[in-house]
């Protein structure tokens, strides 16, 4: 089972892209359980989104303790003191920011792919919705999903220019994502 | 033989889940006032209706007390009706839910559950459904998304049998199931409609009319409100087997059974058990399994039917076991256990003197995690060894 | 039980105190942009504290200022000040951003 932890902010889209990637998953064939968990329903407030991903039925509805990777949408969250808490050893770290990554800013962590998602959004969708540029850079970053299957469930949640926009905006995460492997 | 075609998979949330219910039970009247964690049963149903899928009557209401006594009034004259509240408006509705049962109108809702008013909490726990458990309703507890679709149709079911005639709320937990998203399967209405049509056949029931002069949860005075309360008690003593009976029909008819009244996980052979209900009960599945792998014979029972009391099932699957944890995501104002465990305690004379553990966890958000469920496990196997043990536990307290 | 959760209350039920902790949220991390004041415009008047959802508004003597610990960057005042004195600029144009 992979346990996939989605840190941004209301408003940002970290909910859908948590639900995105459990729809793609479930395009190949696998077993899904995605939620988010947040204090205050509004913008701009801290939200974490959990999903999990398996070839068996998932049973436990706890929230993810033990990421197998963890996707940061606003980088301002990097100073979150337990961002990293319970990372699984060999995990993955995915990051919306202009910059290169940090050096290795946790010792479990063993592939990190960093993406200006933010950049390409706004470029391809003209606002700051990095959450599918992010998951694009997450396919890509882990091999664990296919940007076929992405792309395909997109329609699901978007529809006409918007999804047009959101599904380049996908591409490019996927292709312009820099890994580095620690 | 599942008699069912295949419906289509679809990835969406509880609360989602629980507005494909209603639409599949082709309800005639609905009025649901959001809240959350809810909110989004009354935008999809109103998606629903504005896209034409569903031909509801949708009364748009100011308050959950309007939609209860809407959707009661229209449940009086002969129609199937649908509504979905929380917490706060379970809270609002109070009188109107009391009314409902009262009258034996066969109304379904789906209450996302929530934590109550006292203090102000937007989050996940069964205290609303705990502060109800008087109000004469059925109430069922889900563990997933699919067994919120399910147990909506086997709602109706329920509800609308000649035998049964009582109000139905069929709960889940706000946040941990009402956002969570999973493969549901959404049956073609067609096999919703094969499998609801024996209600049709029965003889029609008592329903306000035009024309016709009558009055209903009217002589509320000395035998005559004694005969309508005891019959009341009674149609919620047959309530148990129906359940039972209805699991199988839906099983053998869509390929899925829950157990009915309860299901029993791994229970058999197991020297101690532990009781647990709503998404937790998927959560202690995976510690279950683990604890056998250590050697532990435990086994879990998922509580779904909450009211009335399952206490035949219970005390059948209880029998000779030497502990039992319930856990409990409410408290009970008046007794130091849980309400689950307190109920479970009633059974004394039945269950003899097998020590049994109250554990409240899970509210306000709190999660019910893994090392919580297994500590219980081990605690409960102590108590089993005929160690001292603690008769009562807050978790969240004790972190 | 051996307890170990240290009260986050005073009293029997849920009183706040808000000059403490307790209900001193950190919403001033929530923010994406911020009020920035044309103090030749400013004429004094209140209306921007009187309107501010979190009440964060501090009074400097000839003109108001938000509080950015707690300004939730909701735009209130900006929309409310009758000289239109307030801007809301993007955090990202701030060195303490």
């Amino acid at each position: 089972m992979k346990e996939i932890r989605i840190h941004g902010r209301g408003g940002q889209g970290a909910v859908l892209a948590a639900r995105m990637l459990a729809s793609a998953s479930v395009q190949e064939g696998k077993s899904v359980a995605s939620f988010p968990m947040y204090g205050f329903e509004r913008r701009g407030a801290p939200v974490v989104a959990f999903t999990r991903v398996d070839d068996k039925p998932i049973r436990e509805k706890t929230q993810i303790y033990n990421p197998d990777c963890i996707i940061v949408i606003d980088p301002g969250l990097l100073s979150l003191p337990t961002l990293f808490t319970g990372l699984k050893p060999e995990s993955v770290f995915i990051l919306n920011s202009p910059k290169k990554l940090p050096e290795k800013p946790n010792e479990n962590l063993k592939i990190g792919g960093v993406v200006n998602a933010t950049g390409i959004a706004v470029e391809e969708i003209g606002r700051d919705i990095p959450n599918t540029c992010l998951l694009g850079a997450f396919a890509a970053a882990t091999g664990w999903l296919k940007l076929e299957s992405i792309l395909k469930v997109l329609p699901d949640y978007l529809s006409g220019d918007i999804l047009q926009r959101n599904l380049k905006s996908t591409e490019r995460g996927y292709k312009e994502v820099e890994v580095t492997k620690w | 033989m599942v008699s069912a075609q295949k419906g289509q998979v679809r990835v969406i949330t509880g609360n989602a889940t629980g507005a494909y219910g209603a639409m599949l039970c082709r309800p005639d009247v609905i009025a649901a006032y959001p809240i959350t964690p809810q909110s989004e049963i009354a935008e999809q149903l109103a998606q629903f209706k504005a896209d034409g899928v569903i031909n509801s009557e949708f009364v748009e209401v100011e308050g959950e007390n309007s939609a209860m006594n809407v959707v009661l009034a229209a449940s009086i004259a002969g129609g199937r009706v649908f509504t979905a509240t929380s917490s706060y408006g379970l809270v609002f509705m109070y009188d109107a839910l009391q009314e409902t049962s009262g009258f034996r109108a066969p109304v379904v809702m789906v209450n996302a559950n929530r934590e109550t008013p006292g203090i102000h909490a937007v989050s996940s726990g069964q205290q609303d459904m705990i502060s109800a458990r008087d109000a004469g309703w059925v109430q069922i507890i889900t563990e997933n998304d699919q067994e919120i679709l399910d147990q909506i149709i086997m709602a109706y079911m329920l509800a609308e049998d000649n035998d049964i005639l009582l109000p139905v709320m069929v709960n889940y937990d706000g946040f941990y199931l009402s956002y969570l998203a999973e493969a549901v399967e959404i049956y073609q209405i067609e096999d919703v409609d094969k499998f609801l049509a024996p209600l049709k056949k029965q003889s029609p029931r008592q329903k306000l009319e035009p024309g016709v002069a009558q009055g209903c949860g009217t002589h509320g005075m000395e035998m005559g409100y004694v005969e309508a309360r005891y019959k009341h008690t009674q149609a919620m003593e047959r309530v148990k087997n129906k359940v039972d009976e209805i699991d199988k029909k839906f099983g053998d008819y869509f390929g899925r059974y829950y157990g009915g009244q309860i299901e029993e996980y791994r229970t058999d052979d197991a020297d101690i058990i532990i009781i647990a209900s709503g998404s937790a009960t998927g959560t202690a599945r995976t510690v279950i399994d683990t604890k056998r792998e250590q050697g532990i014979k435990v086994g879990l029972i998922k509580l779904r039917l909450f009211r009335p009391f399952p206490a035949e099932r219970l005390i059948q699957a209880l029998k000779g076991k030497k502990a039992i944890g319930v856990i409990d995501r409410s408290i009970c104002f008046g007794w130091k256990y849980g309400p689950i465990c307190m109920e479970l305690k009633v059974l004394t004379q039945e269950l003899g003197s097998v020590p049994i553990l109250s554990y409240i966890d899970g509210l306000a958000n709190l999660d019910i995690t893994i090392p919580h469920i297994g500590r219980v496990v081990d605690e409960v196997n102590e108590a089993a060894k005929g160690k001292p043990y603690q008769d009562v536990t807050w978790i969240p307290m004790e972190e | 039980m051996v307890i170990k959760h240290k009260n986050i209350f005073k009293t029997e039920s849920a009183w706040s105190n808000t000059d403490e902790k307790m209900l001193c949220l950190d919403t001033g991390s929530w923010r994406t942009v911020r009020p920035v004041l044309d103090k030749d415009k400013c004429n004094y008047c209140g209306l921007c504290a009187l309107f501010c959802p979190p009440q964060c508004m501090k009074d400097m003597g000839d003109h108001y200022e938000a509080n950015l610990d707690y300004c939730k960057g909701c735009g209130i005042c900006a929309n409310e000040c009758p000289r239109k004195a307030i801007t809301m600029v993007p955090e990202g144009e701030f060195a303490d951003g």
